[in-house]
């Protein structure tokens, strides 16, 4: 069963999206792509905010937006609730009043909606917060706030749109936890947008990752983090990601490196590993079936207790190393060293 | 004869039967006063009630016809305004008034220099819209219930006239507005506000295409005088007094009775 | 103290110079005002019922104005329709019009054969120049600009992404006018509302043209300081130092419990 079946065709002067999502009741996803990827763009095309050029939103068996058959619903008539990125919270009300805002239009009257909101801000941890201003609450409380009044109204579909961005890091983590409860007793399904890897993975169920207005790959958090499909999500989860012709163990890539791996595989296939796998010398080793190839060091960062290595060469790569072996190889940009992986520590996977 | 002349040619001019004749009319009037006064020069400033605009606008350009190295400013304005503004120092040469009243307050400022010479006066009409549609024949009609009529205030010299012409003919009349001058007055006929309006009859004439005048018996206890005299802080007295003189010269005397002012 | 250390020369003074230019008229007034004869000017019946009627007419314009003007900004800042950079230069036309020729206009479209005025008179047996209501229109029109300007100004500075929120949360767009967008653009309204009134108060010319001047039904103060100095400069000077002292008192306290607490 699903809650949400949306097709979201937005055009935008030269930014066209093009999005197909499908939300299970008490599902959590998580849109997750670098900036103007589109995911604010989906969200407010969801909330009613922004028209569809054509496709369709259809929220619980009920068509809210149809382009093609002239059927629109104004967001005051969709059941979604928005937290948006900063909030938004309304500044000349109380905390109390802002949660039963919702309740309110939908015409609960005065004094029952004002003890659903007290309810809610209890629920959230803000029971003692009740009479104060917007101005007057931190960015943490402020983001409860906002999740309460959307929760208010017992949305169908909830819309996060970057909760977490307008946070420092400390509170993030703490919001993040009470987030993840939140969401997880959520009934309705719930469609989170963000820029940030590790809120999607912690929060969601499910990962649709978009770059330039389309749906460049979706799964589970373990699927997405073990086979990166695009350049963008291997970034995220820290992995070098080739793309190449497999024939049993050897993949070509397009400029005629040839990559060795564990696995068979045949045809178009994505080839994966992590920085970690990489290793580096400086005179060419030898003996085990391993890749190796000849580099040059373009920059060196730190990478937690490592250091990671960005190298061009026939591949590009990044490789960690510990801080010791840097000092024995005296890394610096510009230095040319030899790199090696083995074979077993290659992923290949198919790219159809 | 000359002067006679000159005259005629600037009622004609008035009465716009043809602007050719000005430059006749100039050199006219340029003999007819060197007579009279020697020429004068440099700026007279006037300050002249709103009333005179048209006629001291001809008599400006006479003046300057006969005074080629002359120029006379004009600032036209309500004459109680011109009073004030003179008293707290506006460099004028002449200040024409349109009521004695008027005058006092800059005399008993002493600022005129000399006495004042009354050299016109004016009286009031009913002004009522072409054709006089409501068939007003006096101020009786004024009183009829539903006519609206526009009075001059009582501070400005046309209210005062007004409401000495009333009191004389024994007539309570409420106006809708007691409007702060008299050409006010007259474009609330203008515009149909008003059923009527009492104003000056040379009003009425500069304003003959839109309105019509109806004299009355009782304006003969009510009628303004206009008094000029050259100001004590003229920076031209010369100048300041040629112009009165000039005021008060038959040439003038015409233009100012075809505008529809009494002699004095 | 320390702030006003770091204020540069440069400002200080063209502001010191443009707070004596808008000052010291006022101490002209002060100056010349006949103190000693103050009391009895005051109790004149005439002045008491300029005021009450220039205080009546000028709030009750700025009422009309707020109703009528406020919906106005919110289209003008909210809405895109073509010709709305036209319209909103329309919007200024009182501003720039002398009020005389503003009380002519008015006479033209509201007066007895006016364009609507014709049918007023005719339909309703309503007439509007020479009239308290005609003080009240002459007064709105003239001060409506200030409003609507000011409105617009604030709505344009609001976020209009509040309203996004208001609506995803079921309120429709009256609703979200009047839960959301007013109370957040309150201090724009209640200081629009606040030029509109001491427009209204000190307007003279359109209100004389359009309304005409009769004591107790249509002579604002500003009317009867004109006239006033038809004959009497001090009377003048009384009578605009009343207007002004009110005025100000009445601005001193709104201030204070509506500008500084929003």
């Amino acid at each position: 069963m699903t809650a949400l079946d949306a097709h979201l065709l937005v055009q935008r002067g030269d930014f066209d999206l093009d999005l197909r999502l499908t939300i299970a009741p008490g599902e959590v996803v998580a849109l997750l792509g670098p900036n103007g990827a589109g995911k604010t763009t989906a969200l407010r095309a969801l909330a009613g905010l922004t028209p569809l050029a054509a496709g369709h939103v259809t929220l619980g068996g009920r068509d809210l937006d149809r382009p093609d058959r002239r059927l629109w619903t104004p967001p005051e008539r969709r059941p979604i609730g928005v937290v948006f990125q900063d909030y938004l919270l309304f500044p000349h009300l109380s905390t109390l009043d802002n949660v039963a805002f919702g309740p309110r239009r939908h015409g609960m009257p005065r004094r029952e909606a004002r003890a659903h909101a007290a309810d809610w801000l209890a629920r959230v941890g803000l029971a003692a917060y009740a009479r104060r201003r917007p101005r007057h609450l931190s960015g943490g409380q402020a983001q409860r706030v906002a999740l309460a009044r959307a929760l208010a109204v017992d949305p169908t579909l909830l819309l996060l749109d970057e909760p977490l961005a307008a946070l420092d890091a400390r509170t993030r983590l703490d919001t993040r936890a009470e987030l993840h409860r939140h969401l997880t007793g959520h009934p309705g399904a719930t469609l989170l947008v963000t820029h940030d890897p590790l809120d999607a993975l912690v929060l969601a169920d499910r990962l649709v990752i978009v770059e330039h207005g389309r749906s460049v790959q979706e799964g589970d958090a373990a699927t997405i983090t073990a086979r990166p499909r695009t350049d963008y999500v291997a970034r995220l989860v820290g992995l070098n990601l080739y793309r190449g012709k497999a024939d049993g163990h050897t993949v070509a890539l397009s400029d005629g490196f040839e990559l060795s791996v564990a696995e068979r595989a045949d045809g178009d296939v994505f080839v994966a590993f992590s920085p970690s796998a990489v290793a580096l010398y400086p005179d060419r080793p030898d003996g085990s079936p391993r890749n190796t190839w000849p580099a040059t060091v373009t920059g060196v960062q730190r990478h937690g207790d490592n250091l990671r290595v960005q190298l061009t060469g026939p591949i590009g790569a990044a490789a960690d190393v510990t801080p010791l072996a840097a000092a024995a190889l005296r890394l610096e940009a510009g230095l040319e060293v030899w790199a090696a992986v083995k074979a077993a520590e290659t992923r290949a996977y198919p790219a159809q | 004869m000359k002067i006679r002349a000159a005259a005629l040619a600037a009622l004609l001019l008035l009465t716009g039967c043809g602007g050719d004749d000005a430059t006749d009319t100039g050199t006219g009037a340029g003999t007819a006063t060197s007579a009279a006064v020697a020429s004068v020069s440099g700026t007279v400033t006037v300050f002249a009630a709103a009333s005179l605009t048209e006629s001291f606008t001809q008599i400006g350009k006479d003046f300057e016809a006969a005074n080629p190295e002359a120029t006379v400013k004009f600032n036209f304005a309500g004459s109680s305004q011109l009073a004030t503004q003179i008293n707290e120092g506006a460099p004028a040469d002449v200040f024409a008034a349109a009521s004695a009243a008027t005058m006092k307050t800059v005399t008993d400022a002493d600022g005129a220099d000399g006495t004042p010479v009354t050299f016109v006066k004016n009286q009031l009409v009913i002004a009522v819209p072409n054709g006089n549609p409501n068939g007003v024949k006096g101020l009786a009609d004024l009183t009829k219930p539903g006519a609206k009529v526009a009075l001059c205030a009582e501070q400005v010299p046309c209210g005062a006239a007004a409401k000495k012409a009333l009191d004389t003919a024994g007539v309570k009349l409420t106006p809708v507005t007691l409007e702060q001058d008299v050409k006010a007055a007259l474009s609330k006929v203008k515009l149909g506000e008003v059923d009527a309006a009492l104003v000056y009859r040379t009003d009425v004439n500069a304003a003959s295409s839109d309105v019509d005048g109806v004299e009355f018996p009782e304006s003969a206890g009510a009628i303004n005088d206009y008094p000029i005299a050259v100001l004590k802080e003229s920076p031209n007295k010369a100048g300041a007094q040629a112009f009165v003189t000039f005021v008060q010269s038959e040439k003038a005397k015409a233009v100012l009775t075809a505008a529809g002012f009494q002699a004095p | 103290m320390r702030e006003r250390a770091r204020v540069p020369l440069a400002l200080l003074v063209p502001a010191g110079l443009g707070l004596a230019f808008l000052v010291l008229p006022l101490a002209g007034l002060l100056v010349r005002a006949p103190w000693g004869t103050l009391p009895q000017r005051l109790a004149e019946p005439g002045v008491l019922t300029a005021l009450r009627l220039s205080l009546q007419t000028s709030t009750i314009a700025t009422l009309f104005c707020v109703v009528l003007g406020v919906p106005l900004a919110w289209l003008l800042a909210r809405v895109p329709f073509p010709g709305r950079r036209l319209v909103r230069a329309l919007v200024t036309v009182p501003l720039v019009l002398p009020p005389v020729v503003g009380g002519v206009a008015l006479l033209l479209v509201f007066g007895r054969r006016g364009l609507l005025g014709s049918w007023l008179d005719s339909t309703f047996g309503v007439t509007l120049p020479f009239t308290t209501t005609g003080v009240v229109l002459a007064e709105a029109f003239v001060a409506m600009p200030f409003l609507v300007i000011a409105v617009e100004g604030a709505l344009r500075g609001a976020d209009a992404r509040y309203e996004e929120a208001a609506a995803t949360l079921g309120a429709g767009r009256w609703t979200t006018f009047t839960h959301v967008t007013l109370p957040l653009v309150a201090p724009g309204v209640a200081a629009g509302a606040v030029l509109c009134w001491a427009r209204a108060l000190g307007e003279f010319g359109a209100t004389i043209t359009f309304a005409g001047n009769f004591p107790g039904r249509t002579q604002t103060m500003p009317l009867a300081v004109y006239l006033a100095l038809e004959t009497d400069l001090e009377a003048a000077i009384v009578l605009s130092l009343i207007l002004l002292v009110v005025s100000v008192t009445i601005l001193a306290a709104l201030r204070d419990k509506w500008i500084t607490s929003a």
